[in-house]
């Protein structure tokens, strides 16, 4: 409580009277139309210039055509008209736990977010539907002058900021589904890191679908200025329904500099969520970007983690992992872009798949004509565990500079029986050997995450191969 | 200590052991009886059914038992997991050992502890003194620790990594399955301390399959059988190896 207390100080803007019932919810029709988008707009009383952002992209996604790659049977398959594009729980954003309403806290509570906040984080958002219900940052960042807000609040406090970058790495035309973001975005991450500034304990943001057949369309943009750097991490699930929800984020990251901009996900969304997400960043001079991209559940995932290495000597790395169990289709990869000279770029990608679930890598590297000695490495490994599972790769290289150094290396393979049988001989069951097998194989990715999440990830795929013995 | 009381359950006893994979007959019935604190050697020619011995003996799944008996302590091993006869206490040394990558060898060694010896065991200081001893043993630096379940092991390193698993995780059986082909006579050497340690005086019994009698200079066997097209044709004292080794088995056949 004290220290509840000291946090409502420390912010200084603590809100009385939530305690209140006021619980009051706004849902959306099912559906999608113009109406639909300025309604969302004039709800969050935004500026012109966002409402006009928003129309121009949502007349670009009813405009532009379903994409003819990936999985476009399931593609098709997505009901637009069965969407609520819009849905709030509560009332506002918090900053203290006890204020969030009962039944949303539980369930943060019981995905462990308050007390992981207390144990080893700079800042927490946490997201229910379409809004942030919880918001904190740590005292001593926020005096470093370190933003991290979310997103409509972010639009609200720092309209240049939020103006200057928004739409300049993902641009409004730059797909189907981005478009439907930059139409009917709600919450997300705001975050701007300022000169010299080093964030030590990443920030987390949580996304949490709960409602049925719905759409939830965050919207994340973070900077980090020169010689700054940041950790952020997300997770998020949702319950599992019979009917399918979508989600549709967009992620900018703007590294200026000799900046750091570490973003990991851990994506377990239930197996009736399409995630259909656009993330991309662009590296300043000697800056770094990292993605390091999990992704465990959902029906459909669509995401290419993208670096644009603007700037002489900055560095890129993808590190991604992908399971795919029944029904489910991960369709992930990479994609890097050297325009600058002495940059460079690694890509690893893990995916395994299981009881007919499919696992496709899908990525790009190239190498613009005048960036010269670029270091470029790809290494895909695929895991099948029986027969009537998938795995593709469709790798693109265009190197168009003679001086670039490229690695590529793929591989594909099975877990043996001789395998399973040497750890069964060593007193592990066969479901406890197949786990190791299996996080021995993501152990590459699993070493980049926070210890905590990397323990979480073996629980979670320690639970995936619950059952696999046929 | 010798286990000359013929009155006491055997350690192991396996009686007209008949084993087939895919329709193939191997094992054509195999006695074998160690008791506790003996050492038994069975060696023979490539194929003639010395590794499924010891994987039918371990549960591989492969190979499907259609008459006689597996008892360790008088308990059938096999109507158990593989993983349940390690629980039981035995040991297999592979002749193959299995890489694991991403599967880090501490790691590796401590859940295998736990699983076999239980929880305790592989806790806190008394662990890791006892992974430091054996690593002294055998020759094993520390660095190991953090690399890759037989991941790039050389030869003698897999074979050395059998025999630091065999000092861990203290079976009652150890199966030694060519644990010594390849190895030079220092890494023969190294492998005979490690079983020594890990049997003699300990009440353990272990089963030692090989090619040659070097390794048995080092490892003084109670026992050594023959087997031949998956019979054990032929039982006797220590100097039967060195027989076999001046003589070959042609008059065995």
């Amino acid at each position: 409580m004290e220290s509840n207390e000291e946090a409502r100080q420390a912010v200084g803007e603590y809100k009385a009277g939530w305690h209140d019932s006021e619980n009051s919810t706004i849902r959306f029709d099912f559906g999608l139309s113009e109406e639909v988008v300025r309604e969302i707009s004039k709800l969050k009383d935004e500026p012109e210039w966002m409402t006009n952002l928003r129309v121009k992209a949502y007349h670009h996604f009813v405009d532009r055509p379903m994409p003819t790659w990936g999985n476009t049977p399931m593609l098709d398959s997505i009901d637009f008209d069965r969407i609520c594009y819009y849905l709030r729980s509560s009332k506002a954003t918090e900053k203290d736990w006890e204020d969030v309403p009962d039944e949303i806290r539980n369930t943060f509570d019981r995905l462990g977010i308050p007390e992981a906040e207390q144990k080893w984080l700079s800042g927490v958002t946490a997201q229910y539907e379409s809004e942030a219900v919880y918001h904190s940052i740590r005292e001593d960042l926020q005096e470093q002058g370190v933003i991290f807000l979310d997103m409509d609040s972010g639009l609200r406090e720092y309209p240049e900021i939020v103006k200057k970058w928004f739409c300049s790495v993902v641009p409004l035309t730059d797909n189907k589904f981005s478009a439907l973001n930059t139409a009917v975005w709600s919450g997300g991450s705001f975050i701007y890191v300022p000169k010299g500034v080093h964030v030590e304990m990443p920030v987390q943001a949580y996304f949490r679908i709960n409602a049925k057949n719905m759409g939830q369309f965050e919207r994340t943009l973070i900077i980090a200025d020169e010689g700054s750097s940041i950790h952020y991490v997300e997770g998020c699930t949702a319950p599992t329904y019979s009917t399918d929800s979508l989600h549709s984020a967009v992620v900018e990251l703007v590294a200026l500099p000799g900046s750091h901009i570490r973003y990991s996900t851990i994506q377990n969304w239930s197996a009736n969520v399409y995630n259909l997400v656009t993330k991309r960043g662009i590296a300043h001079k000697n800056s770094k970007i990292e993605w390091v991209d999990g992704n465990i559940g959902s029906k459909l995932t669509m995401k290419y983690p993208a670096v644009i290495l603007k700037g002489e000597g900055a560095h890129a790395e993808v590190i991604s992992v992908a399971y795919s169990g029944e029904g489910q289709h991960q369709d992930a990869g990479a994609k890097i872009h050297h325009l600058a000279s002495n940059t460079t770029s690694k890509i690893l990608s893990k995916s395994i798949s299981k009881n007919g679930g499919r696992g496709s890598y899908r990525g790009i590297v190239n190498v613009s004509p005048k960036a010269e000695n670029c270091k470029l490495n790809v290494v895909c490994d695929a895991l099948i565990l029986d027969g009537e599972s998938r795995s593709d790769t469709y790798p693109t290289m265009e190197v168009s500079n003679p001086t670039a150094h490229c690695e590529h290396e793929a591989s594909v393979s099975k877990v043996s029986d001789e395998q399973i049988f040497y750890l069964m001989s060593r007193g592990h069951s066969e479901e406890e050997a197949l786990a190791m097998v299996v996080n021995g194989f993501f152990e590459p990715f699993t070493r980049e995450l926070p210890m905590e999440y990397a323990v979480e990830l073996n629980q979670l795929m320690a639970l995936e191969m619950e059952g696999s013995i046929g | 200590m010798s286990g000359v009381d013929d009155s006491r359950t055997p350690l192991l006893k396996v009686s007209n052991l008949h084993a087939e994979t895919g329709g193939v007959q191997i094992l054509k019935g195999v006695d074998i009886s160690i008791n506790q604190g003996e050492i038994h050697a069975i060696m023979g020619r490539n194929g003639s059914g010395k590794t499924t011995t010891a994987n039918v003996i371990m549960g591989h799944p492969d190979f499907e038992v259609s008459q006689g008996k597996v008892e360790l302590e008088g308990e059938n091993l096999l109507a158990l997991e593989p993983w349940e006869r390690a629980r039981e206490g035995v040991f297999l040394s592979f002749q193959y050992p299995q890489s694991i990558p991403g599967l880090q060898v501490g790691n590796f060694l401590r859940k295998s502890v736990a699983s076999v010896r239980g929880e305790e065991a592989a806790k806190g200081a008394d662990f890791r003194k006892s992974l430091e001893e054996a690593m002294e043993t055998i020759s094993i630096p520390r660095s190991f620790l953090s690399r890759y379940v037989n991941d790039g092991f050389s030869g003698g390193e897999k074979k050395r990594f059998e025999i630091l698993q065999l000092l861990l995780l203290k079976p009652k059986l150890a199966i030694l399955d060519e644990t010594d082909s390849g190895l030079d006579i220092d890494g023969i050497k190294t492998v005979a301390t490690g079983v020594n340690e890990a049997v003699r005086g300990t009440g353990s019994g272990a089963l030692i399959i090989t090619h040659y009698s070097r390794i048995l200079e080092h490892v003084k066997p109670d026992k050594v059988h023959v087997l031949i097209n998956g019979k054990i044709v032929k039982s006797g004292g220590p100097g039967l190896a060195n027989e076999l080794e001046d003589h070959g088995y042609e008059g065995l056949e």
